[in-house]
């Protein structure tokens, strides 16, 4: 049972990158659009992302579920070192969430539009920046639990270089996949090919970036290069990306949208998958050395098992529900560009 | 300010925030799906509007109340990571199984708020059923959470470890069933009182009657109802207090010294210093009969508790008398208003009615805050009830009362943005949904 908790956790990490990060992406890629297209851009966004906005964000509080009930060790030792990227990220989640429904959900259209979009825009790119910032500092053996000072305790256990290089790496994943995603829900080719051109700006932001989070391990003396080459299943992952790459900068010209997402979301659940694989089961990884461990830092097996068949059963209610409400909307959304 | 006080603060600030969006959040969904089930029936398009216009509220509502009970779910660690540590994995059961029906809920929502005209409209109406069910549901089972710290069960507590953890047993414990009751009420009292005065106003203003008159009639109804229904359970939660919580009760009622024939104390101002009530009412025996259902049983004072088990005594009772105080209003209102619907009353459609409903609007929301101040401060010093006490809990996080003043100022923001788009939101109804067949 341990392990379909453990399954569960996983799949929810990755839901949550693949659909809540794509959401934070709208807003990236709205920061990254000039003037004159910013409301077109907006209004083929909302279309896509309106209805399902909610949910996307439920698979972060899934994962938090699973966490503090399954593993409180862990849940503990991150929210007591990384408190203060905990907090900026709440802030974030905050700001974006009401600033989303409030520019929408506004009887009147006005100046007060102005306001919600530049929050909107900024928590969008804040978010994602510390979600990545949280992630790297808890695995790359920067929580120090015998730290003395304030500093030592609660600022160098996340504001590094490396930590910092993937919270930008994961900004950048967040806006290629929105960027991707969106394509599919033009009406005319103009914008088409303006989504187009988004998305391979994103993804060589997203290379430069990657490229900078190995620069910054190599500095910060954090052996990736030994996580993501260290064994077969990372080399796999990692070329099995490459090669979809390949194939997705081929198929982008074509502008065959539904491959395009699905090459963008593989591509990203091998990078998540190799840079948790090699970890496996240590989720934080202290400067002393220790480590936590889902296996061995877990709750009650009693607690594990309840935890199992809550997630199971959830399950059975959510999945079908949600790819129903994706695939309605889908199906209503491409019924409107036919006409 | 100290950081342990921050902390509380903190947490006492985020969850009174929060529930305010969550009542109106799984409330509101039921009068939709009434007004909804009238359009559809009648095909009268102003209630189509009227569901229109209040899926806007529950949207506005639903968003925030969904980040703020995102918030939530962190702080719980930021501020208490020893309780978590060692509470996480034993009453995690309700959470787990909130975080389905949360989920359901924001699924339903999206279905319901972009599916007009393009579903089935049964199957439209029956999405927003759904939110409603799997919001209240929430509800219940994050109460149920609530209710296993001040009634702590499913694990035996031997010389500081937890052993013999059950997860299930903690959710179903002594106080879910009467704090998930009395809440679930409060919800639908508070959040009915507050639409319907809402809307009382608007017809005292006299824009677009019609509209106004039918949305006050189906909040009224529900609050009333509910409000009528909430002294009952209220009771039940006294008796279980008294049983589980003597030292919180005897802090609500400022019951000092144990007795026989124990007096009911309303209002006064209790003093710690002294053990006594200046200024209050006293009723023999009454408080003996409220807890125990006997006028002539010992009622527990603070007396048999010791000192350093005390919760806040002055803060539990005035918050206590608040909240009974606004509920016997809220009572005494909803009496006339089933009078005039039985009797058929012409003062039904009158003025000072619909002001006596404007005049309630806050109170039940007050009461829903006032309650909960109750249980909370109540159960202190313990943040588990008789187990750990909420000074061990803390963060060892220096400066906590920065983050403090950082989510005051967020809330306070996002207060004043909720309450001027709401404005907003009503004045543009005349605007909306004045045209006759307009979508």
């Amino acid at each position: 049972m341990l392990y379909v908790v453990i399954i569960f956790l996983w799949t929810a990490i990755l839901l949550y990158l693949l659909m809540g990060g794509a959401d934070f992406g709208a807003g990236i890629v709205e920061l990254f659009t000039s003037e004159k297209n910013l409301n077109r851009t907006r209004k083929t966004m909302y279309r896509a992302i309106g209805p399902i906005w909610e949910a996307n964000h439920m698979w972060l509080i899934i994962a938090i579920v699973i966490l503090f009930v399954g593993f409180p060790d862990i849940y503990t030792t991150m929210s007591v070192h990384l408190h203060i990227p905990l907090l900026i990220m709440l802030l974030g989640i905050i700001a974006r969430g009401t600033a989303f429904t409030f520019r929408h959900y506004d009887a009147v259209v006005d100046d007060m539009q102005h306001i919600y979009n530049r929050i909107f825009v900024y928590s969008s790119f804040i978010t994602p920046l510390f979600l990545g910032i949280i992630a790297a500092s808890a695995v790359s053996g920067q929580i120090n639990p015998n730290a003395s000072t304030f500093e030592e305790a609660y600022i160098a256990s996340w504001l590094n270089w490396f930590s910092v290089a993937v919270g930008f790496f994961t900004v950048s994943i967040c806006g290629f996949l929105a960027a991707v995603y969106i394509i599919g829900e033009t009406d005319n080719d103009l914008d088409k090919r303006r989504f187009m051109q988004k998305a391979r700006f994103m993804n060589i932001a997203a290379f430069a970036c990657g490229a900078l989070v190995f620069i910054a391990a190599h500095f910060e003396g954090i052996p990736l290069v030994d996580w993501v080459f260290g064994d077969i299943v990372g080399i796999t992952a990692i070329a099995a990306a490459t090669i979809s790459l390949v194939v997705f900068w081929r198929l982008l010209n074509q502008g065959k949208t539904r491959i395009l997402r699905i090459l963008a979301g593989f591509q990203v659940s091998m990078i998540l998958l190799t840079t948790t694989y090699r970890h496996f089961p240590n989720i934080v990884i202290l400067k002393n050395g220790d480590y936590l461990s889902l296996l061995e830092h877990r709750g009650h097996d009693k607690t594990i098992e309840a935890l199992a068949w809550a997630l199971l059963l959830g399950s059975l209610f959510i999945l079908p529900a949600l790819g129903y409400l994706i695939y309605s909307f889908q199906k209503k959304a491409s019924e409107t560009v036919m006409h | 300010m100290d950081d342990f006080i921050a902390a509380r603060s903190q947490m006492a600030l985020s969850l009174g925030f929060h529930i305010i969006f969550s009542c109106i959040g799984m409330v509101m969904p039921f009068f939709m799906a009434v007004s909804h089930y009238y359009w559809l029936k009648t095909r009268d398009i102003t209630y189509k509007n009227i569901t229109k216009a209040w899926s806007k509220g529950v949207a506005i509502f639903f968003a925030t109340g969904a980040v703020s009970g995102t918030v939530l779910s962190f702080e719980l660690g930021l501020l208490w990571p020893e309780f978590m540590k060692h509470a996480g994995p034993i009453f995690g059961m309700p959470f787990s199984l909130e975080g389905t029906a949360f989920f359901i809920e924001a699924i339903a929502l999206g279905f319901f708020l972009y599916g007009w005209d393009r579903f089935n409209p049964w199957f439209h109406w029956f999405t927003g059923v759904i939110v409603g069910v799997s919001g209240l549901l929430s509800g219940i089972l994050v109460v149920a959470a609530n209710g296993w710290m001040n009634s702590p069960a499913g694990f035996d507590y031997v010389n500081g470890q937890y052993i013999n953890i059950d997860p299930i047993k903690a959710m179903f414990n002594d106080a879910w069933f009467s704090q998930a009751l009395h809440m679930s009420i409060a919800a639908f009292a508070a959040t009915g009182f507050a639409v319907a005065g809402v809307h009382a106003l608007m017809i005292l203003k006299g824009k677009n009657i019609l509209f106004h008159s039918k949305s006050f009639k189906i909040a009224a109804i529900f609050g009333t109802v509910a409000a009528v229904l909430q002294p009952l359970s209220g009771d039940i939660s006294a008796k279980d207090v008294a049983q589980r919580q003597p030292a919180k009760l005897a802090a609500m009622e400022a019951h000092f010294k144990t007795e026989e024939k124990a007096s009911l104390i309303i209002g006064g101002i209790p003093d710690e210093e002294s053990q006594t009530v200046k200024y209050a009412i006293k009723i023999p025996g009454a408080l003996s009969y409220l807890a125990h259902g006997d006028f002539n049983t010992e009622v527990t004072g603070l007396d048999k508790i010791p000192k350093e088990n005390h919760p806040p005594v002055a803060i539990t009772h005035y918050a206590f008398q608040i909240m009974v105080g606004m509920g016997m209003l809220m009572m005494l209102v909803s009496v006339l208003y089933f009078i005039g619907i039985w009797k058929k009353k012409k003062w039904l459609g009158t003025k000072w009615l619909l002001k006596l409903f404007v005049a309630s609007t806050p109170l039940g929301f007050i009461a829903v805050e006032a309650g909960w101040t109750v249980t909370e401060v109540g159960r202190q010093p313990w943040i588990i009830y008789g187990v750990m006490r909420t000074a061990d809990a803390v963060t060892p996080m220096p400066g906590i009362v920065y983050s403090f003043y950082l989510f005051t100022a967020v809330y306070l923001s996002l207060s004043v943005i909720v309450a001027f788009m709401l404005y907003r939101q009503i004045k543009m109804v005349g605007k909306l949904y004045d045209t006759p067949g307009h979508n």
